[in-house]
C-alpha cells in the first residue's frame, strides 16, 4: 500500500533488471512516490503556517497581547483591540484560516492528481 | 395568541418536523446507522454539526456568562471555535480518509491494541453521559419556564422524541433532523439580538451594533459608544470593567490555559469527531469544517453583542428604580427565581457589587428554602431590623449575588418588547439546540458500545442485522439513563463539564495527532500517553472540585491554575509520556506504517477508502 516502501523496493529490483520496460516504470514509480512527498511537504508548509496565524490571532491577539492591544481603539468604533480579538477577531481569523486551507488544499490535490497522470502518460 | 400559546405551536410544530424527518430517513444497515451512509452533503454536515455542538450551554447560558465576565468571557468564544481550526487542519480530512466508523476505532486499529481501544470506549463514553445529562436537565428547564409544565414530565417528553428519531434513524437521521434543528436555533438567536440592537444602537447588524454609538434618546446624548457607557456604568457600580483584560481570578495564565483546554477540548470531542465520518470524501471533511464553524460563527460573533447588549439594557431598566416604574419582564422572570429582589426599605431597587446589591437569584434552593428567606427578610423590613433577617446577607453568603446568567437570553425578547410569538421561538430553539446535541452525543455511546465494544471486542463474527438491533437497543438504555440523569442531576453535572473537555483534550487530541503525523509511534508509549494525561487531568479536577485542594501554581504562576484550564497541562504531558517512550519501544509494524501512509495520501492517488472495504466492516 506504502508508496514508498514500494519505490523503495522497485529501485533496488531494477539494479538487477536489464529490461528497458522494467526501467520505465521504475522511473514512473518514483516519480509517483517523490510527488507524494512533495505534497505532503506542501500539505505540512500550509498547516504550519496556517496554525502560526491560528496562534498569533487567538492565543496572541486575543491573549497574550491583549492588554498592550487594548490601549488602542480600533478607528469609528467602540472596541478596544484587545477585547476585539478576544470576543470578535479570533473568531473571523478562524473562519478564514479554514476557509484559506480548503482552497489551498483543493488546488494541491488537483496539481498532484494532474502530476500523477503525467507521470502514468510518460510511463 | 399568548407567550404560552405560540410556545406551544413552535414546540409542536419543531417536534412534528423532526418526528417527520425521523420516519423519512430511517435505516436498515450498520453503515447508515454510525455513519449515515457516508453520503452527507458539506454544507448540510456543516449545519449539523453546528447544531450538534452547540448545546443548550451555547443557547441559554454562553451569553449570560460573557455578560458577567466581560473580557475574559472570550475564553468560551475563543475556546470553542478555535478548535475548529484544529480539526479542519489536524484530524478531520485524516479520520475521513482512514474511513472507521468511530474514535475508538481509529486508536484501537492505529496502535493495534485492544487496550487503546478501551481506553478509548471509556473516554467517549464518559464525556458523552456527562454532556448528555446536561442537555436533559436544559429539555426540562426550557418546558417548565415556559410551558409550566412539570421539569419532570418536560425531561420525559424530550426523551421520547429523542428516542424515536435516533432509534429509528442512527446517524441518518440524526443528521437531517440537526440540519432542521440548526435552522430553528439560529433564527430564535438571532432574532431578538437584531432587535435589541436596533434598539440601542440604530445598527441592524448585533456584531457591528456592539462597537457603536448609543441611541441619543437612550444615552440622553449623542456620541457615546456603548462599550464605553457600559464600562463607566460598570464602575459606578462597583463592578470591574466590562473591556478590561485580566481582572480578579482571571489572570493572563489562566485564561490562556482555559482558551487551549477548551479548544484542544473541541478538536478531540468524540460526538463531533465522528460528524466527519458522515460525508462523501477528504475534501467535504475540510469543506464541512470550514461550514461548520461558518454557522457556528453565526451565532458565537452575536453572542457577544447580545451579552453587552443585555447587560446595559438590564442595569439601565433596573438599578435606582422604584416598584411601579420596573419593566414588565421584571415580574414575569420573579416568579421563577431566576431574578429576586430584597429591598433594604427605601423603595428603590439597587444593583451594585457591593453589600448594598438588592438583586438576587434562587440558584438551586428549593421553594420551601426561598420562601422562607423572602418571610424573614420581609420580617425583617416590617420591624426595621428588629425580627427576622436581611435576606441579602443569607443570599449573599450563598453566593447568588446577581440575577442568573440563564435570564440573559431567555429575558432577551422581553426586554426587547418583541412581539410574543418571537419569545415563543425563543423557547423552540432552545429545545433544538439541547435535542441536537443530546443526539449527537447518544449516537457517540450507542456506537461505542455496540461497534467499538461488542462487534470489534467482544463478538467479531456478529452479524449486520445483530450489531444493529444492538445498536438500536444501547441508544434505548442511553436515553433513558440520560433522561434518569437530567430528572435526578447529580449535583456534580454542572461542575463536570470542564471535566469532558479536560478529559477529551489530555486524551484523544494527542494520541490522534501522533497517531496520524507520527509513523514512529507505538502501542505502548501511546497508551501510556493515554493513562498519564487521563489520569493526571482526572486527579485534579476531582482533587479540587470535591476535596477542596488548593489550585496548583507550579512553582511557575502567580494564580493556581482553575480545574477548567488543566487539560491543557494534562495534553501536554500526554505529548512528552508518548514522545519520551516512544525511542524506548519498537516500531509499529509494515501494516500500521501502510495504513498511516494512506490516510496521509491524496484521494486521487489511493483507494478512496481503505478500511472501509476491507472483510470486517
Amino acid at each position: 500500500m506504502s508508496d514508498s516502501t514500494d519505490a523503495a523496493g522497485s529501485r533496488s529490483d531494477s539494479t538487477d533488471s536489464a529490461s528497458g520496460r522494467d526501467a520505465s516504470m521504475d522511473t514512473a514509480g518514483s516519480r509517483a512516490a517523490a510527488a507524494l512527498q512533495s505534497y505532503w511537504r506542501a500539505n505540512i508548509r500550509i498547516m504550519a503556517v496556517l496554525l502560526g496565524l491560528w496562534a498569533l490571532a487567538g492565543l496572541g491577539a486575543g491573549i497574550l497581547f491583549a492588554d498592550t492591544l487594548n490601549a488602542y481603539r480600533i478607528s469609528g468604533t467602540g472596541f478596544p483591540m484587545g477585547f476585539w480579538f478576544a470576543h470578535q477577531g479570533s473568531i473571523i481569523v478562524f473562519v478564514l484560516l479554514i476557509l484559506a486551507y480548503c482552497l489551498y488544499m483543493n488546488r494541491l490535490d488537483n496539481r498532484h492528481r494532474r502530476e500523477l497522470e503525467s507521470t502514468r502518460q510518460e510511463g | 395568541m399568548s407567550v404560552q400559546a405560540w410556545t406551544y405551536f413552535f414546540v409542536a410544530l419543531s417536534f412534528g418536523l423532526y418526528l417527520f424527518i425521523a420516519w423519512r430517513t430511517r435505516v436498515r444497515d450498520t453503515r447508515g446507522f454510525y455513519v449515515a451512509g457516508r453520503g452527507v452533503p458539506a454544507a448540510a454536515n456543516g449545519m449539523a454539526t453546528a447544531a450538534d455542538w452547540m448545546s443548550a450551554a451555547s443557547f441559554i447560558s454562553m451569553a449570560g456568562l460573557i455578560s458577567t465576565m466581560g473580557y475574559a468571557g472570550g475564553v468560551y468564544l475563543m475556546g470553542w471555535t478555535g478548535g475548529y481550526v484544529l480539526l479542519a487542519l489536524l484530524l478531520a480530512p485524516y479520520l475521513r480518509k482512514f474511513g472507521h466508523y468511530t474514535v475508538p476505532d481509529f486508536v484501537g486499529d492505529r496502535f493495534a491494541s485492544d487496550l487503546a481501544r478501551v481506553v478509548a470506549v471509556s473516554c467517549a463514553i464518559f464525556i458523552s453521559f456527562t454532556y448528555v445529562a446536561g442537555q436533559m436537565r436544559g429539555v426540562g428547564v426550557v418546558f417548565s419556564r415556559f410551558l409550566e409544565v412539570d421539569i419532570h414530565i418536560g425531561v420525559i417528553i424530550g426523551m421520547a422524541i429523542v428516542f424515536i428519531y435516533a432509534t429509528l434513524g442512527g446517524m441518518k437521521g440524526i443528521t437531517w433532523t440537526q440540519v432542521a434543528q440548526y435552522w430553528v436555533l439560529i433564527t430564535a438567536f438571532l432574532i431578538p439580538a437584531i432587535a435589541i440592537s436596533i434598539k440601542l444602537t440604530g445598527s441592524p447588524l448585533p456584531q457591528a451594533g456592539l462597537g457603536s454609538t448609543l441611541e441619543p434618546s437612550i444615552a440622553g446624548e449623542t456620541g457615546v459608544y456603548l462599550l464605553e457607557k457600559l464600562n463607566q456604568i460598570q464602575a459606578d457600580l462597583g463592578f470591574s470593567s466590562y473591556t478590561a483584560t485580566f481582572v480578579g481570578g482571571w489572570d493572563k495564565v489562566n485564561v490562556f490555559c482555559v482558551a487551549l483546554a477548551l479548544m484542544v477540548g473541541t478538536a478531540g470531542l468524540p460526538h463531533v469527531l465522528v460528524r466527519f465520518y458522515t460525508v462523501k470524501s477528504v475534501k467535504a471533511a475540510r469543506w464541512s469544517a470550514f461550514w461548520a464553524l461558518l454557522f457556528i460563527s453565526l451565532l458565537y460573533l452575536t453572542a457577544p453583542a447580545t451579552a453587552a447588549f443585555a447587560r446595559y439594557y438590564m442595569i439601565d431598566s433596573l438599578n435606582g428604580k422604584t416598584a411601579q416604574e420596573l419593566p414588565s419582564w421584571f415580574e414575569n422572570w420573579e416568579k421563577t427565581g431566576l431574578i429576586l429582589w430584597m429591598d433594604d426599605g427605601d423603595g428603590v431597587m439597587r444593583y451594585s457589587a457591593g453589600d448594598d446589591n438588592e438583586i438576587f437569584r434562587g440558584g438551586s434552593l428549593s421553594h420551601a428554602e426561598l420562601s422562607s428567606i423572602q418571610v424573614d427578610h420581609q420580617a425583617w423590613l416590617d420591624s426595621d431590623g428588629a425580627e427576622g433577617a436581611d435576606g441579602r446577607t443569607a443570599l449573599r453568603a450563598r453566593g447568588l449575588s446577581g440575577p442568573d446568567r440563564d435570564i440573559i437570553v431567555l429575558a432577551t425578547p422581553e426586554m426587547a418588547e418583541l412581539a410574543s410569538w418571537i419569545i415563543a421561538l425563543v423557547a423552540a430553539g432552545g429545545l433544538a439546540a439541547a435535542l441536537s446535541t443530546a443526539s449527537g452525543l447518544l449516537l457517540v455511546i450507542s456506537s461505542s458500545v455496540s461497534h467499538d465494544l461488542y462487534y470489534r471486542v467482544l463478538r467479531p463474527n456478529a452479524s449486520e442485522s445483530q450489531r444493529l438491533s444492538v445498536g438500536r437497543s444501547v441508544i434505548g438504555v442511553a436515553v433513558v439513563v440520560a433522561g434518569v440523569f437530567g430528572i435526578y442531576p447529580p449535583g456534580f453535572v454542572s461542575q463536570v463539564v470542564a471535566f469532558a473537555f479536560g478529559l477529551a483534550a489530555a486524551s484523544f487530541f494527542p494520541a490522534i495527532v501522533l497517531g496520524i503525523f507520527s509513523k514512529r509511534v507505538g502501542t505502548i508509549p501511546a497508551v501510556c500517553g493515554i493513562l498519564a494525561g487521563i489520569g493526571f487531568t482526572a486527579f485534579y479536577i476531582i482533587a479540587c472540585v470535591f476535596f477542596g485542594m488548593e489550585t496548583w501554581t507550579f512553582g511557575l504562576f502567580a494564580n493556581g491554575i482553575s480545574p477548567q484550564g488543566i487539560g491543557t497541562i494534562g495534553m501536554l504531558m500526554n505529548f512528552a509520556v508518548t514522545l519520551g517512550l516512544t525511542p524506548l519501544f519498537p516500531k509499529p509494524g509494515k501494516e500500521i506504517e501502510a495504513m498511516v501512509d494512506a490516510g496521509r495520501e491524496p484521494e486521487a492517488a489511493g483507494p478512496a477508502v481503505m478500511i472501509e472495504s476491507a472483510p470486517e466492516h
